[in-house]
């Protein structure tokens, strides 16, 4: 297994720990989370210290990402968005840390581990049922059943519209958990194409093509970790949405 | 059948949907590239968002390819 383009998705222990028969060891996968989290702190913090009125590199790059979710934000929730932001922005800094960190050589992605991503998505899905039901009481459970359905349709629709609010958090989290697992397996595979080029004939210069797709595939997957941490972001936001608006 | 061979036969069928993946990004790119020609002025709204649906219907493509590799390294 030492060379399957799975292996990398194995979590190591780095402090054995054992506490009532529970294993609660301190893994690789625990540390690039607080890395993950250091470095989100540091970024927003150091960067804004000068708060210059012309901004320099850094706090553009801070501003930037605080302008974007803002925009996703009141996009969305208009005259509530200053007290949903604070979450929101933490959900997606989280996510935007864990997939540009994986990006790393020798690093490793925690959100390519489904338990990570379905935590995240099950913490918003949660968080917006109690909301909706806090703001509206029994009263939210007509989200499930639209104005204006003929009465022998209703029951179908119903049970539609139950299963797709119960599906959001599984597609919220596979789709996270699942672009980045198919991303890293895509770049380790053609890594191991050059690898086994190397024993044909012609080999060392051959193994240069894979190499060059390699090259290309790290900039899509840059890419893709950024878009997956706004997609992530956007859902968040249109299922609050959905809790405080009820359609 | 062996079951082997039925486990790499179901791999194979489980990426059928991305005939609808390229399907559905062939259309999304081709509706960008029209705007994008028609209205210049218009090109940066439309990569947004265009990027953004890139990102859910490749998800579609990789949920396929999660269950080939179920099916493949854990089934």
């Amino acid at each position: 297994m030492a060379h399957s383009p799975l292996a990398q998705f194995t979590i190591k222990p780095l402090m054995p720990l054992e506490i009532a028969g529970y294993d609660v060891a301190f893994t690789q996968s625990a540390a690039w989370m607080l890395v993950a989290v250091v470095c989100a702190t540091l970024l927003m913090t150091l960067s804004v210290r000068s708060k210059a009125m012309v901004p320099g590199r850094w706090q553009n790059v801070s501003e930037m990402l605080y302008e974007l979710v803002f925009g996703i934000v009141k996009g969305n929730l208009h005259g509530e968005a200053k007290k949903y932001f604070p979450l929101i922005f933490s959900l997606f800094m989280i996510v935007l840390m864990g997939n540009l960190l994986g990006m790393i050589p020798y690093s490793f992605t925690f959100t390519s581990h489904i338990i990570v991503t379905a935590t995240l998505a099950l913490f918003v899905f949660i968080f917006a049922t109690g909301l909706g039901i806090y703001k509206h009481g029994l009263h939210f459970f007509s989200f499930f059943l639209p104005a204006g359905i003929p009465w022998w349709l209703a029951p179908f629709i119903v049970i539609i519209e139950v299963i797709s609010y119960l599906s959001r958090p599984l597609s919220l989290s596979v789709r996270l958990f699942a672009n980045m697992t198919a991303g890293h397996t895509m770049l380790k595979v053609f890594a191991g194409f050059s690898v086994m080029l190397i024993a044909v004939t012609f080999g060392a210069v051959l193994s240069i093509l894979p190499l060059i797709i390699n090259v290309a595939l790290v900039g899509l997957e840059l890419m893709i970790a950024f878009i997956q941490a706004y997609v992530f972001a956007v859902l968040s936001c249109m299922y609050l949405k959905d809790a405080i608006e009820l359609h | 059948m062996d079951p082997q061979a039925a486990k790499y036969i179901g791999a194979g069928l489980a990426v059928i949907p991305l005939l609808g993946v390229g399907l559905g990004l062939g259309t999304l790119f081709a509706s960008i590239i029209t705007v994008m020609g028609r209205n210049p002025s218009m090109a940066d709204a439309v990569k947004g968002s265009g990027f953004m649906y890139f990102a859910f219907i490749e998800a579609i493509a990789l949920f396929a390819l999660l269950v080939a590799m179920l099916l493949l390294f854990v089934v």
